[in-house]
């Protein structure tokens, strides 16, 4: 228990840093972000500049102190002004509409290469040497390519050359988003070629650890005694050794999870899907203050309740942790 | 393969005459160091070398409209672009930007790990509370991410910029890691005794501590210098870099707003892409094979034992031999003490708690 309240401690400063970041990094620019917008949006009225200003919390009045308990006040209630290059709708309203893209495409890919991944890399570590382990040089540069050159690569030959598969976007022109067959079954189509990139360039990783670890698992004497005891192979490599090899697996897709909110970043771009690593990049090079404080703060909460539910796994899965705080 | 690693060969000739040995040191490591070493130095010679060689110079743009978008051809090894522009030439500046600002971004990440992963373990208390918590909330914080952002409100700062952002970021893994060492090494009688010799702090951790973490520094390195290879590539290719000198990212990034892909031009963004990738498989490989020099069970298990056709998982889980491995320990160079050293601490990177249990290392002062 003491643990758990320890690492929520640790989470709390973590998120106040970083919201603190948040609020004064804009602030210590060169350069006035409010000049930056009326600039980029030349038929703004003059007049607009103080209700950007206002937008932004920069031209409030009162001290510099009361513009961050403002700034505080507005994070907590999940208001983050509005949008400017969709203005004037709220920031809130346009994060909602992006983040299930992201969430479903990126969500199921990396849920797909974590099971994928981890029974590949049990299977490579128990058969060490085996069939599977002389493909380690190819996974491994399938680790090291980016995973957007790769994206690159199969959109000139499969969507491209071949036709096979939509050449981005989330769904097809003309239509409009709902629960109606045509859509869903145009935005799975769509989705298919990226979930396919992300599961090809990912997969390797989760193999590769749970490869290493298994390795190491397998030496250990009680892999050895339950095989002594004449278990079925299936019961030893699962039960006992895979059982063992997962806790740092569990962390990394604990993790990974984590970073799903904040998408496939490049991924995206290379597909223009209409995810939040899309209106992230969109929002930096728009100058677009507000979002981006805003996706800054989706991610890092997403990333922190993570960590948080992983540290509560840990705890539950793995019994020597409680008994080192205990002692 | 019949010498995968130190192990197999159990003593080689400690009289043999110079050459012989160089090239036995180099034939026992693993297959994976090499080939990563291999392509590693390929590519460092094509960043220092390449500029001087460029056939044509990559900014210009041939006014002919014949001359834009060829394939490969004798004239144009490697294509053109839309405007014209030499390909190959682009790709020889452009491995040289990336490869400097990777190993920029590298050697000050690597720095600031090691001051404030020594500093952490070696002042304890209140300070090593204060720097580990700011290097966990670094640790947490979602890195790609952040770094759009930050280069996002720098937009105009160019490289410099770039490099001082991934590096900013770059650090808190290899602190960690390094301080769970120090925290290790501390604690040993050599320190122990220059303590009691009157050295002061800055002098043992100068000349004692460091030179004894020296693996892990360039185990760390390699890895950050990976990081800042994706990292910048990835920004790069998003937009949010100098555009205006040629790096792989910024290659991709023309490629690919210029709609090289729609165009069918893969050789216009094949290349870029493909060098960077062997350039991280060069380091992966780097690292593995120097994993699995200090983790015999790692590696390829090509000398496992066949039962019945079949390879069995190896129940011997150390089939190192202590005698020889010290005996070799005691008369190698510092060049092969250093390599050999690099692999065990590689290995402990995995699990950094454990670094006190297994590391003997032999203090820097006592040789």
């Amino acid at each position: 228990m003491a643990f758990i309240l320890r690492r929520l401690g640790f989470y709390l400063v973590a998120a106040w840093v970083a919201l603190t970041a948040n609020f004064f990094i804009p602030r210590a620019m060169p350069g006035n972000a409010v000049e930056a917008i009326m600039a980029k949006f030349p038929n703004l009225q003059p007049s607009a500049y103080h209700a950007i200003e206002a937008m932004l919390g920069v031209g409030h009045p009162g001290s510099l102190w009361h513009q961050y308990v403002t700034y505080l006040d507005n994070v907590l209630h999940f208001n983050f002004g509005l949008d400017v290059s969709n203005y004037p709708s709220p920031v809130s309203t346009v994060l909602g509409q992006t983040l299930p893209w992201t969430l479903t495409l990126v969500g199921t890919a990396t849920v797909i290469a974590f099971f994928l991944g981890t029974f590949l890399g049990i299977m490579s570590g128990w058969r060490h040497g085996g069939w599977l382990d002389r493909l380690l040089p190819g996974l491994m540069f399938l680790q090291a390519i980016p995973y957007f050159f790769f994206a690159l690569i199969l959109l000139s030959v499969l969507a491209i050359k071949l036709g096979w598969f939509p050449i981005g976007s989330g769904y097809a022109d003309g239509l409009i988003p709902g629960w109606n067959g045509a859509f869903i079954g145009s935005a799975i189509y769509h989705s298919l070629l990226p979930a396919f990139t992300i599961v090809i360039t990912s997969v390797a990783g989760w193999m590769l650890q749970m490869r290493n670890v298994m390795i190491t698992t397998i030496g250990e004497d009680y892999v050895l005694a339950a095989q002594a005891k004449g278990l079925s192979n299936r019961r030893v490599v699962f039960t006992y050794a895979a059982r063992n090899a997962l806790l740092p697996q569990l962390q990394g897709f604990g993790l990974a999870l984590g970073f799903v909110v904040s998408g496939a970043i490049v991924m995206e771009i290379v597909f223009n899907y209409p995810g939040i690593g899309l209106l992230l990049v969109n929002a930096v090079t728009s100058n677009d203050y507000p979002m981006m404080q805003a996706i800054f703060f989706v991610i890092m909460f997403a990333v922190l309740l993570a960590n948080l539910i992983v540290d509560l796994v840990i705890v539950a899965a793995d019994p020597r942790v409680r008994t080192r705080e205990a002692r | 393969m019949t010498a995968t690693g130190f192990v197999a060969v159990p003593e080689a000739a400690p009289t043999t005459v110079q050459p012989a040995r160089r090239f036995g040191r180099w034939q026992r490591l693993p297959l994976k160091a090499k080939a990563g070493a291999v392509l590693l130095g390929f590519f460092a010679l094509v960043g220092i070398f390449g500029p001087m060689f460029t056939p044509y110079d990559p900014n210009y743009q041939n006014p002919s409209p014949a001359m834009s978008l060829i394939g490969p051809s004798a004239q144009h090894i490697l294509g053109t672009t839309t405007s014209g522009q030499d390909v190959f030439s682009q790709l020889l500046v452009g491995v040289r930007l990336t490869l400097e600002l990777a190993l920029l971004v590298g050697i000050i990440a690597g720095a600031l790990s090691v001051i404030i992963g020594v500093s952490a373990a070696f002042l304890g208390g209140v300070w090593d509370e204060l720097l580990m918590l700011l290097t966990n909330i670094f640790l947490v914080m979602p890195g790609l991410p952040l770094l759009i952002i930050l280069l996002g409100y720098f937009q105009h700062a160019g490289q410099t910029a770039t490099i001082l952002v991934l590096a900013g970021l770059g650090w808190p893994w290899g602190a960690r890691v390094i301080r769970a060492q120090t925290l290790a090494i501390r604690n040993r009688d050599f320190i122990a005794a220059s303590r009691e010799s009157g050295e002061t702090s800055w002098r043992i951790i100068v000349y004692e501590i460091v030179p004894n973490e020296i693996s892990l520094i360039a185990a760390n390195f390699v890895n950050t210098v990976l990081y800042a290879i994706g990292a910048s590539v990835a920004l790069a290719f998003i937009g949010l870099s100098n555009l205006s000198s040629w790096s792989l990212g910024t290659m991709l990034y023309w490629a690919q707003s210029q709609q090289a892909l729609q165009l069918g031009a893969w050789w216009w963004f094949v290349p870029p892409g493909l060098a960077v990738a062997l350039i991280g498989t060069g380091l992966v490989l780097l690292n593995t094979g120097i994993d699995e020099l200090g983790n015999p069970r790692l590696r390829d298990a090509a000398h496992a034992t066949k039962i019945e056709g079949r390879r069995q998982r190896p129940t011997d889980p150390t089939p190192v031999l202590p005698t020889a491995v010290a005996a070799a320990a005691a008369r190698t160079s510092p060049l092969t003490a250093f390599v050999r050293s690099f692999s065990r601490s590689a290995y402990q990177t995995d699990s950094a708690s454990s670094a006190s249990a297994s590391v003997q290392r032999r203090p820097a002062n006592e040789g």
